[in-house]
């Protein structure tokens, strides 16, 4: 493997690792973008949505070792962002809505709060359990599999199928996010919220529905990042989502919170930082390296790389 | 008040009782602890070691007990994280005033509790934590098992002398004191019998993400891939291993116990080295897998089998003792020499590391389609 291949793979890695952390930042920023409330229990939504789609691509009749039905793994992306989506919502309804006229210090520490029980509480229902379980693995999707094998004798590049699929879905749930805040009625609405709230909410908007509706994206997003880091990290526990969740907030900074493209951008940026330095310096530096290059942002750019200058009000 | 006066009435009454809690039973048992990890991420360990000194304290209650007494065992369980362990001790030390434990099960743990336990002169018997260090904080710190300078050395030597391997690559925690360790020690020893460690590359515990370190090893092409980890990492690092396209066998030591029911085809064809083969032709171990199949319906791994190991040394040792003074249980500890099941277990008297033997297995694929570890050679000190 020469020089060059070598560095192809390793942003290979970059990309693929940038993708899951992308998706999760974008949850981050969104909610951030509308209600300024940065959501810690974000990371345990991800766990949650592993979990929901570990049940049903381990559900009666198929081998847990392995998925190699593209079926169920849609009908599993589908549940588990379904089942995250109403977590997200009832999160907000019961804990998040009745402080929003209260201090945003609040707010913070309730997110805490719920992170802490989602992750506690995931630790005593019997059937998730403390105990880390075996994610099944991709294998044998004709499709897919013949995509990496023509990657790699094209190019010498070793794509693996995880990697491909993660890509895949990760850029399809982006440009899906794209029309809908671009493109749609609700996403005018979401757009106007995050702007002016009270200004929106006299133009007759029903604020409470959009807040509701972008916690449900969020979440479902969340739980899709959630099946792919489980796909391409074959493990499901409790805490799982803890350091995905800082990481992609780490990203969403960087990117500039509250900025779409931003968090995709900082997603990515950290994947592939993260790995590179694992690859090419050391792997005890990698985490060092992707702070880092936070603060270098932040001192350069405090409002991130494509967030906005906003100037306190007095 | 009245609620001035009802207030220091529950006071009283609280008082009293824990008074009354305090003495419960101080006269007819001996209480020992045992620190576990019961769940996360080396759970398998922990249920399956705590089941065995169950077992044990069982067998020993039934014939009699020690000295008159009963022996009460309390278990606590640290989640293999050495602050949780900390808590535990000092519940085990303060409260249920314990005269020893047996634990903890990781040497991060073990190494958490050494010097409190050395000062409060509480007998510890840490039936697995392999890390040469643990039994260095004093002489009331035992362990029932061989150490990383051993462990690494045996599987330095069988990747040289049995796969015949000249250059090996490492991919180690260096977050944990039992993957350093048996780095270290396998490095040395592979370089002395005249190999090369050509790459080595490192990770932190609760790491999921390992193919940047995995394409730069790859890209040296060894002949075996060590990695010194848990099962439960193990079994994620190996998947990652795979899917890159790296096909030297893999070598791991006694963490990799369990691996069987953990992991998939991808551990195929990888070598371990660990504490007993519950397949051995030993009549002391095919007594204990017996005894254990019957209480617990699955086959105990070697933790276990240490485990059961460690609390019999230790309830031994207070029995020949006479008393509970830590000091002349210990001196009693010194004079172990006994086999059992995990072999002859008998103290340096410097280091307090038993001097044992180790055996390597292979993880096969069984005729049920199951993975299983074959027994593949033993290897003496």
């Amino acid at each position: 493997m020469n020089f060059m291949q070598e560095f192809g793979q390793q942003m290979v890695n970059g990309i693929a690792l940038g993708s899951v952390y992308a998706l999760i930042a974008l949850g981050y920023t969104m909610v951030y973008g509308i209600v300024k409330l940065i959501n810690f229990a974000h990371g345990d939504i991800l766990m949650v949505g592993a979990f929901a789609g570990f049940f049903v691509l381990t559900a009666n009749g198929q081998d847990p070792s392995k998925i190699s039905n593209p079926l169920m793994l849609v009908l599993a992306f589908i549940i588990a962002m379904a089942v995250s989506a109403l977590f997200g919502v009832i999160i907000e309804k019961t804990c998040y809505k009745p402080l929003r006229k209260a201090p945003k210090i609040n707010l913070l520490i309730t997110a805490i709060g719920v992170s802490i029980v989602l992750e506690n509480g995931a630790r005593v229902i019997p059937w998730i359990g403390p105990n880390p379980k075996q994610f099944p693995v991709l294998k044998d999707i004709p499709i897919i599999d013949g995509i990496s094998q023509m990657i790699k004798a094209q190019t010498g590049v070793f794509i693996s199928p995880v990697q491909i699929l993660s890509f895949i879905i990760a850029i399809l749930l982006m440009l899906m996010l794209f029309y809908i805040v671009n493109f749609t009625k609700t996403g005018k609405a979401m757009r106007a919220a995050s702007y002016d709230m009270g200004a929106a909410q006299l133009m007759g908007i029903n604020v409470d529905n959009i807040i509701s509706v972008t916690f449900a994206i969020g979440a479902a997003l969340a739980a899709a990042a959630g099946i792919l880091f489980a796909l391409n990290y074959p493990q499901v526990e409790p805490y799982m989502g803890i350091m995905p969740g800082l990481k992609a907030f780490v990203a969403a900074v960087l990117g500039g919170i509250g900025s779409i493209p931003g968090a995709m951008l900082g997603g990515f940026i950290m994947g592939i930082a993260e790995t590179l330095t694992k690859g090419f310096i050391s792997s005890k530096l990698a985490d060092a390296v992707a702070f880092g290059i936070l603060i270098i942002i932040l001192v350069i750019k405090p409002s991130g790389i494509l967030g906005k200058n906003t100037r306190e009000k007095v | 008040m009245f609620k001035a006066k009802a207030l220091s009435l529950l006071v009283v009454f609280v008082m009293v009782v824990s008074l009354f809690a305090g003495c419960n039973g101080g006269g007819n048992e001996i209480k020992i602890g045992a620190i576990q990890p019961i769940s996360g991420q080396v759970s398998a360990y922990g249920t399956q070691t705590r089941d065995a000194i169950q077992m044990a304290v069982d067998e020993i209650n039934a014939a009699g007990g020690v000295n008159g007494k009963k022996i009460k065992l309390i278990v606590e369980d640290d989640e293999a994280n050495p602050e949780k362990t900390v808590n535990a001790f000092k519940k085990l030390a303060t409260q249920d005033k314990v005269v020893g434990i047996v634990g903890a099960l990781t040497s991060k743990c073990s190494l958490s509790i050494t010097k409190e336990a050395q000062q409060r002169k509480i007998l510890m018997i840490s039936p697995s934590s392999t890390n040469d260090t643990v039994t260095s904080a004093g002489e009331f710190i035992f362990r029932a098992c061989y150490n990383d300078s051993f462990q690494g050395q045996v599987v330095a030597k069988f990747a040289q002398e049995t796969l015949k391997a000249k250059n090996a690559a490492i991919l180690f925690d260096n977050t944990n004191d039992y993957s350093k360790g048996l780095r270290d020690n396998f490095k040395k020893k592979f370089e002395e019998l005249g190999g090369k460690v050509v790459v080595e590359e490192s990770y932190a515990t609760n790491d999921k993400d390992f193919n940047a370190q995995l394409t730069k090893i790859k890209g040296t092409n060894p002949d075996v891939l060590f990695i010194p980890d848990y099962y439960s990492t193990v079994s994620l690092i190996a998947k990652q291993v795979k899917s890159q396209g790296i096909n030297a066998p893999m070598l791991g030591a006694d963490g990799w116990d369990e691996i069987t029911n953990n992991a998939g085809d991808e551990v195929i064809g990888s070598y371990y080295s660990n504490h007993y083969s519950p397949d051995a032709k030993d009549a002391d171990v095919q007594n204990f897998v017996k005894k254990y199949q019957e209480k617990y319906k699955i086959v105990p791994n070697a933790l276990a089998a240490l485990g059961y190991d460690a609390t019999y040394v230790l309830v031994e040792a207070i029995k020949r003792a006479g008393s509970t003074d830590p000091v002349k249980v210990q001196a009693e500890m010194m004079k172990t020499d006994k086999k059992y099941v995990t072999g002859q277990i008998k103290f340096d008297p410097a280091t307090r590391n038993p001097v044992k033997s180790a055996v390597m297995v292979k993880v096969e694929k069984g005729a049920d389609g199951k993975l299983t570890a074959g027994y593949a050679g033993t290897v003496n000190p």
